[in-house]
Formats: C-alpha cells, sequence, structure tokens
C-alpha cells in the first residue's frame, strides 16, 4: 500500500515545508527559552565553580553574597584561618554596577579578590594575572573589554591585564576582577564633597566633637572614610574534612552564616533564578500552546481543503483507520521539519543571544517527543472532521 | 443466487424523516441490469435519482425492499452484507459527474489505490492500473499528474478507477455532464465498450440530451418511482 500523507506531502512540498519553517521558527524560539533557562542554571554552576571554594561564609541570617547584601569585618577571615580543617580563607566583594569605558558603560559584576585565593579567576584566555595592588583588573570576554583598555569604576581608572572567560554572575552579568582594597573603596568609599560634608557635620555634633578629648574627632573621620567590610570570606576546607563539618563549626563559633556548596547552588537555583525560571516556564506553555494552536489550524485546514477527495476515498473504501493515519503522518511530518528547522535555528542564534544559552541535546530528545505529542494532540481535530465526513457527499451536486 | 443478473432491486423504497414532515424518495423502485448492458436512468431534478443512486451504492440505507448483486442478496429489508466499505471497495465501482481524482497520486496510483486497498500487492495493482489505462488509451500519461490531464483524459481515468477491482456493477452519476458532444459520446462508447469487456453492469444517470438516445433500456424516474422506457439504443461508432 502506498503512502498517502507521503504522496501528498510530496504534491505540495513547498507549502508543507514553508509551513514547517515558520512552525520550526516557532520551536527555535520554544527551544531558545529553554536554554536560556538552562544558561542560567548553569551561570549559577559556573560561579560556585569558578569562585573555587568549598564554603562561603556571610554576615548571620543572610543569603549572601549573590541572593542578598552581606557586609562582614575584613579581619573575620582570621579567625577562620585558624579554626581546624580549614586550609584557605580569602576576602571578596561583589558589586553589581556600571563600568564606563570610554563614552560607553558596560554593566558587570565587580569582584574584589586577593591574588592566589579563592575568589581569583581561575584561568586566563589572554594577557597576565593582576600583578600590582591597585588599578589593575581582569575582565571577562563577555564584556567586550580587551587587554590594555582604560576602564572606570567609580573615582578610578583601571587596566584590563587579562581576560577570562565564563565568569559571569548568576544574573548572566560579566565579572570584573579587581584588586580587594580598590574593590572595598569603590563600594563603600564616598565621593570628596560627601566626605567634607560628613566631616562637617560630625564636627558640628557636640557629642562626637568633645573639647575635652583630644584625637576623638580625627578618629571618627579616619573610621568614616575608611572602610573594613567584605562581603564574604570564601573558604576551602582541608584534604579530607567534610565541608558541612567546618562549616557547623564556623556558624557555631564565630556567629556567622557558613553555607556548603550544595546550599550555595540551591539559593542560587532555587531562590535567585527561581522566579525568572516561572516566568521562562510560562514562555514555554505558552509557546507550546501556541505551537499546537498553529498545528491544529494547518492540518485542519489542508484537511478541509481535501473533503471532496476524502468523501471520495470513504466512497471507494478506504478504511477510517487509513485516513486518520494520513491525517496524522502529515502533522508528525511537519513536527519533524519544524523541529529540525528549529534546532537548527536555535543553534544558529543561540551565540547571538547576550546571555549565554545552553542548548543540551537531553532538551533536545525532550523538545522531540513534546513537539510530536502536540502535533498528534493537534491533528485529532482534523482527524475528526475526515472521520465525519460522509460518503456520500461524493454523489450527486 | 440468480448469477445472469448484475443487479436487481424490487420493491425498494426510501423514505426521510419521520411523521407529517416524512419524504417518500423512493416508493417500490424496481430495477435490474444485466452484466454488460449499460442503462440510463433519468428524471427531472428532485424525482430521487440520487438517492436511488445512493442505496445502490450503498452509501444510504433504504426503508425496504430487496436487492441482488451478482446475484447475491446484499439488502432485504436490512443489510445482509456486515461490511458495507468492503461492499463498496470490491463490487461497486463509482463515476461521478467530476473525474474526482486524488490530486496527489499519479494518473496509475489513482487507479492501482482500489486494488491495493483490496490488499493486492502493489505491482500487480499497477500492473492492473496500466492495463486499464492502456484499455481506455490513457497508458502514455501513466505517470502524470493528474492536474497535467484534460478533462477527456480525466474522466477516462476515473472509468479506468471504477473497473480497477472489476466490481460486477459501476454506477455513473452524471458523467458526460460537463463534457461537449463529442467526448460525451466518446465516454459513452468507452462505458458500453468496458461493460461487454468486462462484463460489467453499467448505470447511467444522466439530465444529458445528447447520450439519452445511446441507451437500449432506460429507466425513468419520476415522483420516487420507475418507469421502463426502451431507449433508442443509437449506434455509438
Amino acid at each position: 500500500m502506498i503512502s498517502l500523507a507521503g504522496r501528498d506531502i510530496l504534491h505540495s512540498w513547498g507549502k508543507f515545508v514553508l509551513t514547517g519553517l515558520g512552525l520550526g521558527l516557532l520551536i527555535g524560539v520554544t527551544f531558545t527559552m529553554a536554554g536560556v533557562y538552562r544558561g542560567m542554571v548553569d551561570d549559577a554552576k559556573v560561579l560556585l565553580n569558578n569562585s573555587g571554594a568549598d564554603l562561603w561564609v556571610v554576615q548571620k541570617d543572610t543569603l549572601g553574597p549573590y541572593a542578598e547584601s552581606s557586609s562582614i569585618h575584613d579581619d573575620v577571615y582570621r579567625g577562620i584561618l585558624g579554626m581546624p580543617g580549614v586550609a584557605q580563607a580569602a576576602n571578596v566583594t561583589y558589586l553589581t554596577m556600571q563600568v564606563r569605558k570610554g563614552s560607553t558603560d558596560v554593566r558587570a559584576m565587580v569582584v574584589g579578590f586577593e591574588p592566589a585565593q579563592p575568589g581569583e579567576p581561575g584561568y586566563l584566555v589572554a594577557g597576565r594575572r593582576v600583578t600590582r595592588g591597585h588599578y589593575e583588573a581582569i575582565a571577562d570576554v563577555m564584556s567586550r573589554f580587551h587587554v590594555g583598555d582604560r576602564i572606570r569604576i567609580r573615582r578610578h581608572d583601571y587596566t584590563v591585564v587579562g581576560l577570562t572567560r565564563r565568569m559571569v554572575s548568576s544574573g548572566g552579568d560579566p565579572m570584573v576582577f579587581i584588586p580587594l582594597k580598590d574593590a572595598q573603596e569603590a563600594q563603600f568609599l564616598k565621593d570628596n564633597d560627601a566626605i567634607v560634608n560628613e566631616r562637617a557635620r560630625t564636627a558640628a555634633n557636640p557629642a562626637l566633637n568633645r573639647p575635652g578629648v583630644p584625637g576623638l574627632l580625627d578618629a571618627i573621620n579616619a573610621s568614616q572614610t575608611s572602610n573594613h567590610n567584605v562581603n564574604a570570606v570564601l573558604v576551602r576546607v582541608a584534604e579530607g574534612r567534610s565541608p558541612e563539618a567546618v562549616a557547623q563549626d564556623i556558624r557555631r563559633w564565630k556567629h556567622l552564616q557558613a553555607y556548603t556548596r550544595a546550599q550555595m547552588e540551591d539559593i542560587l537555583i532555587a531562590k535567585l533564578i527561581a522566579t525568572a525560571a516561572k516566568q521562562i516556564g510560562m514562555f514555554l506553555v505558552i509557546l507550546m500552546i501556541v505551537s499546537a494552536a498553529i498545528v491544529a489550524f494547518i492540518i485542519y485546514t489542508m484537511t478541509l481543503g481535501k473533503i471532496r477527495e476524502i468523501a471520495v476515498l470513504k466512497l471507494i473504501g478506504t478504511h477510517n483507520r487509513t485516513i486518520a493515519g494520513m491525517i496524522l503522518q502529515q502533522a508528525l511530518g511537519l513536527g519533524v521539519i519544524g523541529f529540525i528547522v528549529g534546532k537548527i535555528a536555535a543553534t544558529l542564534w543561540g551565540p547571538l543571544f547576550p546571555k549565554y544559552v545552553l542548548l543540551l541535546p537531553e532538551d533536545a530528545a525532550r523538545g522531540f517527543v513534546v513537539v510530536m505529542v502536540v502535533c498528534t494532540l493537534a491533528s485529532t481535530l482534523a482527524i475528526r472532521a475526515a472521520l465525519k465526513v460522509d460518503p456520500a457527499t461524493a454523489i450527486g451536486g | 443466487m440468480d448469477k445472469g443478473i448484475g443487479i436487481h432491486i424490487e420493491g425498494l423504497s426510501k423514505r426521510y424523516g419521520a411523521g407529517d414532515t416524512a419524504v417518500d424518495a423512493l416508493k417500490e423502485v424496481n430495477m435490474s441490469v444485466a452484466p454488460g448492458e449499460v442503462v440510463g436512468l433519468i428524471g427531472p431534478s428532485g424525482s430521487g435519482k440520487t438517492t436511488l443512486l445512493k442505496c445502490l451504492g450503498a452509501v444510504i440505507e433504504p426503508t425496504k425492499g430487496r436487492m441482488t448483486l451478482g446475484g447475491e442478496v446484499i439488502y432485504d429489508n436490512a443489510w445482509k452484507i456486515s461490511d458495507l466499505r468492503v461492499l463498496r471497495r470490491d463490487r461497486i465501482g463509482f463515476i461521478f459527474q467530476a473525474p474526482y481524482l486524488i490530486p496527489f497520486l499519479d494518473v496509475t496510483d489513482n487507479v492501482a489505490l482500489l486494488p491495493m486497498l483490496a490488499g493486492r500487492p502493489n505491482g500487480e495493482a499497477r500492473a492492473r492500473a496500466l492495463e486499464l489505462l492502456q484499455a481506455l488509451d490513457v497508458a502514455h500519461r501513466a505517470k502524470a499528474e493528474t492536474s497535467e490531464l484534460s478533462g477527456g483524459e480525466q474522466q477516462r481515468v476515473s472509468i479506468a478507477r471504477a473497473l480497477a477491482n472489476r466490481p460486477p456493477v459501476i454506477l455513473a452519476d452524471e458523467p458526460t455532464a460537463p463534457l461537449d458532444s463529442e467526448r460525451a459520446l466518446a465516454v459513452m462508447r468507452i462505458l458500453n465498450q468496458m461493460a461487454t469487456q468486462y462484463q460489467t453492469a453499467i448505470i447511467v444517470v444522466t439530465h444529458d440530451e445528447k447520450i439519452i438516445p445511446t441507451f437500449r433500456r432506460i429507466y425513468n424516474i419520476r415522483d420516487g418511482r420507475t418507469f421502463e422506457e426502451a431507449g433508442e439504443g443509437r449506434a455509438l461508432e
């Protein structure tokens, strides 16, 4: 027996391919949305991987440093270093801001780090590491900065000395790494006018400017213009020690919050990007419904265009299941074309997106199954219409 | 079993609706067509021609009566055949006013489809199709798309399709309506040839004044009743 669906597709292949192309672009958008979500999850994991830490020590009762703000003293790390099971501990700061380059600016996460400590970028793709204590920076390639570029962070200019890759915040912003002291200043230091005003206000306050206490005003002013806070301490535990046990000790004895890798992953994926994931999930559902509606409409219209032929086929003895099979195969054929076009389209335009789009083969496999199910469901309307056709309509006017 | 009869009906009636709104479309209709015979079924619009054709084609159920096909009783106040689809496929050929060929199949497969539906292997079905296309003088268009054929060629292909499963009866619904005189007479010539060659009983429903004189026997249907008349039987040579 010949394939009626195959013959019909071959007969009107132009219409079929164009329809499949349109559907494929829609499926491509669906794949891309899924890829955006996967990219966000991957960014979060990469952020944790690249920090090189086993534990994140942050301000008590906060989900810092990525999901909530956290501020702790920069000498806390010394106490942590002295605890059993801790191999390395280093201060870090994180600040998302606009980094200027010439007349343009780039949204970036500025990271303050200490060289050769957790928090330092793991590898470079160009240039060198930061070797000076001030005004040098390493940038992620996504920032589109180049080695030798001069960038401005708050009040100071920095030279980009190295480039790294896949170092992005959970929001997908590229990271710019600068020395810790500079980062502390960038995060907490006010501008000159604000400092002058603040000093005047302090001097005018009789409680802080007591005539009988020499040096008090200077000490207060000094404390206001210097900063000794960081956002987190990254800890690497000693070989063979349980990160959870070390985290428990830190929580108990240092009155700080310590998160293990698994807990941090949970915060980043389950909490920080949860709303975005739901948003994308809604888009996926809507796109799936729209795709189903389009396939149903196309197949239904194609079937209505063949009502007379279907009546003749039924009259001459074609089985209902042959006619239903023909419509189903056409819907599935459309789905296959749409899937192939969608996969190619998503693969081609994915890298052009500003945020990382991760297209996983298992998502493509799942997508293929969903497309086939959607096409099957969408064909039911047309099959119903075809099965309702009375063979008697082929006879007479 | 009456083997000499292609199709035979007795007292066939069809009533649409019920009660006060009931309409008797066919009233005790009688008809016999022998194998190899071509008869005309004529009558004004609304007289019941199409209803009779639908009953004969097993697409609607008569209200009462008796119908035999190739000597086998297929209806006796109820269908005696469980699968009417198979009955239509294997034992009744249809020719329509327009050819209604399947546009996505080529000429050969339009004809071969019926034997294929009946379970014949593709090769055998296509060989039979080619044989019929040759008999109908359209074998040179065997691989053509149906849209590339002229009206007359399309109608010949539809006749080949009707003959594909060698049915004992063919029902032709105004097969010459869209054709000019010359082509209409050519179609009638082919139908007569095929009826003789394949010993098929052919019933031609028509309004077409051009072809009515070609029938030897005519059933005139008026108000749901048939009246048998002798035709002119004008030669088609």
